[in-house]
């Protein structure tokens, strides 16, 4: 399946989690927070959070700014 | 006099230094710990940005060595839709209920917008957030905006990156005279005294950030920073005297 991940495309296999696609990412799970869909999935939900096709998937940390 | 007990007091975070440090636009990480270190600040701005995208190391692990209170902000929203999702992914990334709410209007001016911000700052202070707002210098929509909920209010001094310092010191004034939350001087720094004068107005600390990280010297400008702030606080505490037209002779006449 497609998951939009900020910004870009990529292929998953069907229901992966967030969690899943964090760790197909090599994503630190320190500082990091997820929006599906312009929600946010609670860290404690990424294991049981199943992504669907062509979903849209935020990843963001915090950086030098303000 | 000020008391020993001279607190910064916003929702339930209290703290002793009224400098408040943006980590935007620092060189490096060293030239960043130096500058803050130098400044004495408890709380400084983080932005959120994509997890991919550069300039996400260390920042925060410096922040937590330091014990700095982290502040993190919705700096690049155009809506309010965004900087409530925005703060949402904040709180849920760096376990914080403290958000810098920023909504610009455009690229250009970077100037906040009065009416994506004022609806930002309602839905996140239903949703549980200590919220600090950017705001234009408008006496009227500083107060609509601690009407709102908003723990502090943060007018700005001038545009952000501009140093133009304070370009309407009685709309800061008007602002102050008015409030019953902190007013904290955001934006428009550009050196020391810019700083100072914020505090003589009344204001309850400075936020600042290019003032310090594209200085010559940033270290030694947190410094004049942290200076400056103290002195304008003691000064605004201690009374002016007057203005007065003519001279008055300070000796006794013969």
């Amino acid at each position: 399946m497609h998951i939009h991940i900020n910004g870009a495309e990529r292929e998953f296999p069907d229901g992966s989690t967030v969690a899943d696609l964090l760790t197909a990412l090599d994503t630190p799970r320190q500082g990091v927070a997820v929006a599906l869909d312009g929600e946010v999935v609670r860290r404690a939900d990424w294991p049981v959070a199943v992504v669907s096709d062509g979903a849209r998937l935020e990843i963001l940390t915090a950086v030098q700014g303000g | 006099m000020l008391d020993e007990g001279d607190h910064l007091v916003i929702g339930d975070h209290k703290l002793t230094s009224r400098l408040i440090i943006g980590t935007g636009g620092a060189g490096n990480l060293s030239v960043l710990e130096r500058s803050l270190v130098a400044s004495g600040t408890e709380l400084t701005t983080v932005a959120m940005r994509r997890a991919d995208a550069e300039g996400g190391s260390g920042v925060l692990e410096l922040l937590r060595r330091l014990g700095i209170t982290l502040l993190p902000n919705t700096a690049g929203c155009r809506s309010a839709a965004e900087a409530v999702l925005t703060a949402r992914l904040a709180r849920e990334a760096l376990e914080t209920d403290l958000i810098k709410l920023e909504v610009h209007a455009d690229d250009r001016t970077l100037l906040p917008d009065p009416f994506e911000t004022l609806d930002a700052a309602e839905a996140l202070v239903a949703d549980g957030f200590t919220v600090l707002a950017y705001t234009n210098d408008d006496p009227v929509l500083a107060l609509r905006l601690e009407e709102a909920g908003c723990a502090a209010v943060m007018p700005l001094g001038a545009p952000i990156g501009t140093g133009l310092g304070i370009r309407n010191p009685h709309n800061i004034e008007l602002i102050v005279s008015r409030a019953g939350v902190p007013i904290i001087l955001d934006a428009g720094i550009g050196t020391a005294s810019d700083a100072t004068l914020a505090m003589e107005l009344g204001c309850d600390a400075v936020l600042l950030s290019t003032a310090v990280t594209r200085a010559q010297d940033p270290e030694g400008m947190a410094s004049a920073m942290r200076a400056a702030v103290t002195a304008g606080r003691l000064a605004r505490a201690s009374g002016r005297i007057p203005q007065r037209f003519w001279a008055q002779a300070s000796s006794p006449p013969r």
